[in-house]
């Protein structure tokens, strides 16, 4: 199989970037679309250049760690799916495909394909967490928590951190990050006591790194490779509401 | 001599004995020390925070961008605790029994009754972090069984068990990074450790955006960057994981144990082409409810689905009857390697063993299995293109996990005073075989609960030192030398890659001193190792300079200490003239093929000593005093 990579590179934060394409054969429909830019790579050693600069580190979806846009789409053409399990098999012999970073104010581009995405650090310091030292806590099962409400919990704690809902989004909003972390913590009965706290502190916060705000276009929800669902922006922005007027 | 500084008292009450006598430091004099951790997943999060918590000054370190992103996040299948929950006979003892017998009586007894006697405290404490575990209807807590107990003592966060219990430890670390008792260092990268005096002391670490090398001093030095078996280069861990920290210590005197016990997982996606980074893990939950089995016939090419009962072979069950298809992990590698050697295997490279749900949805319906593997079963098809609902699996032996690492005390200290290894980097509680869900289990004792308890012990006499800095010599001396080092790393220019070497090392550890290893094989590998090496240092290409992010030089410094330790790990395979557990020596096993332990003579812990290019064996004899090593059996 054979493709033609057009991709952005960019020697650090300063430099400008450009596009250059690279006709790569020898490919197979089984290699991951990162194994095609490792095979890209190491054709670049071969011939002495610089080899491009992308992230990953799991490989298997969990880590957040990478994410490039993909012919004009965060994490490539599929739906709830990450950079590193997206296979060649999704292209076609001959795909011109571009690649580029993800592009929002609130992730400065490090190098080619990486961007520094410590905004979403700085979001979760200001509250994404539980006031309680360790060795304090009581017995598990004092605490009870149905199933369904477990569910939900879970459904947004499974938030990678990977950023494609910023990157994908026409305002750059880190809604649905804030969100699915605010909605995990202040829907479980241990994180009632800091719920309005903590929801006021992290949107703040969301504000402070420049991100822009949420007009639900839901774009967000479609990239996401959890499929969380943008009804948690909403939630948020009740509980919001809720904790301005109600405290 | 190696001192484990076993506390006295019976098994039960040594912890808490050990407790009792340990020092104490008042708050005032910890503000004043400072500690370096270098890692983020379970163990070194959940240290740096505690240790903020209780106030000291601490400096975390990580290579990912996140400390979110540390290789504890793509555990799936959950965490051990003897909570008894489901009042099926499950107790401290029990837990510590199957976990000793787990290993195949190859670690300590005081240092594994502690991993089962912490195991319930650490339940109470991720659900008070906010877990979301499973539950009952009623709200209680959910357990399911993995291999090689009998009991259901595992408790999971759907197929994202790991992911969740990282962020709460995560979330942990930045809550104290916001009271400005951590200070954070992502995309920092150790290269080497700075002993002065016979002390631990500081670190030379690289960061990846700059390139530019930088000095930190602290009081302890704190490894937990987790496992090794990247010098499989397919396995199950991230791409980024090394062996490079724990390798400079042991470089700079830190003893290796065990090098040589590494976990192969049997249920993970077979290998496809050579271009492949990766082996995904299919959790080991799966085997709940998921039957193995390969065609009696040889090279049968039928669907897997057209293939009547009576032509299957479900040889686990054939051959384990009482734990069946939940055999431990290194019997259950093994005999998927013994099918496949033998010509049973199926898929396109005919290297993989079916894994069938079927009889499992005849039984709990659809939605039920949906409900506990959902997500494993999407994470297969948008891999392979297959709806594993409606056929069977294909799965295969990957490289998962490293029992082997720097040897440590019970206070988790190695032999250099000072510096700690916390984690999967240490060998502590696992022996020669780690049982499921007992790892995220270790990985967090050891950094919340056990850890911050015994560092005092070591602290209170560096309370009274001088406090190092990045003046002394001794850092200059050693940064200069990671320097030399990356320059001839660049300076090589040869024509192969790095991914190429990387390749031909994994072939060599694969092939000799993986599922099984025989003394002729581990000579040649060690040979050919040798060659790798040389003809790594004269024909690398290494592109890019090193005042920049270069990825492709990260890779060569790992992979650089990668080739030395598979030589350790070699020798350590050879020296071992037993089978136990993961550790299967050809010579030595039963007429049934089981594996053959000698505990008139191997009933120790192989400590390495670093000699220049060559190892020197300590040993630390283990001594049974309350459980009798037996012929471990899952028949
Ligand atoms: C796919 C998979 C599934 C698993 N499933 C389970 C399970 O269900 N149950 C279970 O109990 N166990 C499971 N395990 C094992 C378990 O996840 C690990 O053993 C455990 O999480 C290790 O934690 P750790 O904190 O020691 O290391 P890690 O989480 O790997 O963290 C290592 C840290 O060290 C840092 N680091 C490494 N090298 C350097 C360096 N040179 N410089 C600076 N920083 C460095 C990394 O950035 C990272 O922050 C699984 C393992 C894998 C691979
Ligand atoms: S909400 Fe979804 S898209 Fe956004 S960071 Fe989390 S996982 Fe990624
Ligand atoms: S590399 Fe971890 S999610 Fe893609």
């Amino acid at each position: 199989m054979k493709v033609i990579f057009k991709i952005w590179r960019q020697e650090n934060a300063a430099s400008k970037g450009n596009f250059e394409s690279y006709e790569v054969d020898g490919l197979t429909k089984d290699m991951s679309f990162l194994e095609a830019l490792d095979h890209l790579n190491e054709l670049l050693v071969s011939i002495n250049k610089r080899v491009i600069a992308y992230e990953y580190d799991c490989r298997e979806g969990i880590c957040g760690q990478c994410g490039v846009f993909i012919n004009g789409r965060a994490h490539g053409p599929h739906d709830h799916m990450t950079t590193c399990q997206l296979h060649m098999r999704s292209f076609e012999d001959g795909d011109t495909i571009v690649v580029e970073p993800w592009r929002a104010s609130a992730f400065p581009i490090i190098k080619d394909l990486v961007v520094d995405r410590s905004a979403l650090d700085n979001i979760i310091e200001k509250g994404g967490y539980i006031s309680a030292k360790t060795g304090t806590a009581p017995e598990a099962n004092a605490i009870l928590v149905g199933k369904e409400l477990a569910d939900k919990a879970m459904d947004a704690a499974a938030c990678i951190g990977c950023g494609a809902c910023v990157a994908t989004c026409k305002n750059s909003s880190a809604s649905l990050f804030t969100a699915a972390k605010i909605n995990h913590l202040n829907s479980l009965p241990q994180g009632k006591q800091e719920a309005s706290k903590r929801v006021l502190e992290m949107t703040r916060q969301m504000e402070l790194e420049g991100f822009g705000s949420c007009t639900f276009t839901g774009a967000c929800e479609v990239e996401c490779p959890e499929g969380i669902s943008i009804l948690n922006i909403a939630e948020m922005n009740a509980r919001r509401t809720k904790a301005k007027w109600l405290g | 001599m190696l001192d484990s500084k076993i506390p006295e008292g019976s098994l039960e009450n040594k912890w808490r004995n050990y407790q009792i006598k340990a020092q104490l430091i008042n708050p005032a004099n910890k503000k004043k020390l400072n500690i370096i951790v270098v890692g983020s997943g379970l163990a070194g999060a959940g240290a740096a925070a505690t240790l903020a918590e209780l106030g000291y000054d601490v400096k975390c370190f990580c290579y990912q961008d996140s400390a979110r992103r540390a290789h504890s996040v793509a555990a799936q299948g959950g965490i051990n605790a003897a909570k008894n929950y489901q009042h099926d006979g499950d107790s401290v003892w029990r837990m510590f029994h199957d976990t000793l017998k787990g290993g195949d009586f190859r670690s300590r007894e005081a240092n594994v009754y502690r991993l089962a006697e912490l195991s319930a405290p650490l339940i109470d404490h991720y659900v008070q972090q906010g877990v979301p575990f499973a539950r009952e209807y009623g709200g209680v807590l959910v357990n399911r069984s993995f291999g090689g107990v009998q009991v259901q003592r595992t408790f999971y966060a759907r197929g994202q068990t790991g992911q969740q219990l990282l962020l709460a430890a995560y979330s942990q670390l930045y809550k104290m990074k916001r009271a400005k008792k951590v200070e954070m260092f992502p995309r920092h990268e150790l290269l080497d450790l700075v002993v002065i005096e016979g002390r631990a002391k500081g670190i030379i670490v690289r960061d990846l955006i700059t390139g530019k090398l930088k000095r930190f001093a602290a009081d302890a030095v704190v490894l937990a960057t987790g496992g090794y078996s990247r010098v499989f280069r397919l396995s199950t861990l991230a791409i980024g994981c090394n062996g490079s920290a724990i390798w400079k210590a042991h470089k700079r005197g830190a003893y290796f144990a065990a090098p040589s016990f590494t976990q192969i997982h049997p249920t993970a996606l077979p290998q496809t082409s050579e271009a492949q980074s990766k082996l995904t893990l299919m959790s080991e939950s799966l085997r709940n409810d998921g039957r193995i089995w390969v065609p009696k016939k040889k090279g049968d090419d039928r669907k897997a689905n057209t293939i009547p009962e009576g032509e299957r072979d479900y040889y686990l069950e054939r051959r384990y009857p009482s734990f069946g298809n939940l055999a431990p992990r290194d019997i259950a590698s093994r005999a998927a390697k013994e099918r496949i050697d033998a010509g049973y295997g199926v898929g396109r490279l005919k290297n993989a063993v079916y894994l069938d749900f079927k009889h499992a949805i005849e039984r709990f319906g659809m939605e039920t299995i949906k409900d506990r593997y959902g997500n494993l079963f999407k994470m297969y098809k948008k891999i392979t293109g297959v709806d594993a609902y409606n056929e069977p699996m294909q799965i295969s032996p990957a490289a998962h996990f490293s029992m082997g690492g720097l040897w440590v005390d019970y206070e988790l200290m190695t032999t250099i005073p000072g510096l700690y290894a916390i984690g999967e980097c240490n060998f502590s509680d696992h022996g020669a075989n780690r049982l499921g869900a007992n790892s995220l289990l270790q990985a967090s004792i050891d950094g919340y609960f056990v850890l911050p308890n015994t560092i005092n012990n070591y602290l209170a006499h560096a309370l009274k030192e001088d406090h190092p800095t990045t003046e002394h010599p001794e850092f200059e001396r050693v940064e200069n030398e990671v320097k030399e080092h990356i320059n001839k790393l660049l300076s090589v220019q040869g024509n192969k890659t790095v991914d190429h070497f990387h390749r031909e090392l994994g072939k060599v550890m694969w092939q000799e001193c993986a599922m099984s290893r025989n003394a002729e094989g581990l000579e040649k590998a060690i040979a050919q190792i040798k060659g790798i090496i040389n003809a790594f240092w004269n024909e690398v290409n290494v592109t890019g300079g090193h005042k920049e992010m270069n990825t492709e030089l990260e890779k060569a410094l790992r992979l650089a200490d990668f080739l030395e330790m598979g030589l350790l790990m070699c020798t350590d395979a050879l020296e071992r003239e037993e089978s136990c557990g993961a550790h299967f020596r050809e010579e030595f096993q039963t007429s049934e093929g089981e594996a053959l332990r000698n505990d008139d003579t191997y009933s120790y812990v192989s400590a390495w000593e670093y000699n220049g290019g060559s190892f020197n064996l300590h040993k630390e004899d283990l001594t049974f005093e309350n459980v009798q090593p037996t012929v471990r059996s899952y028949k």
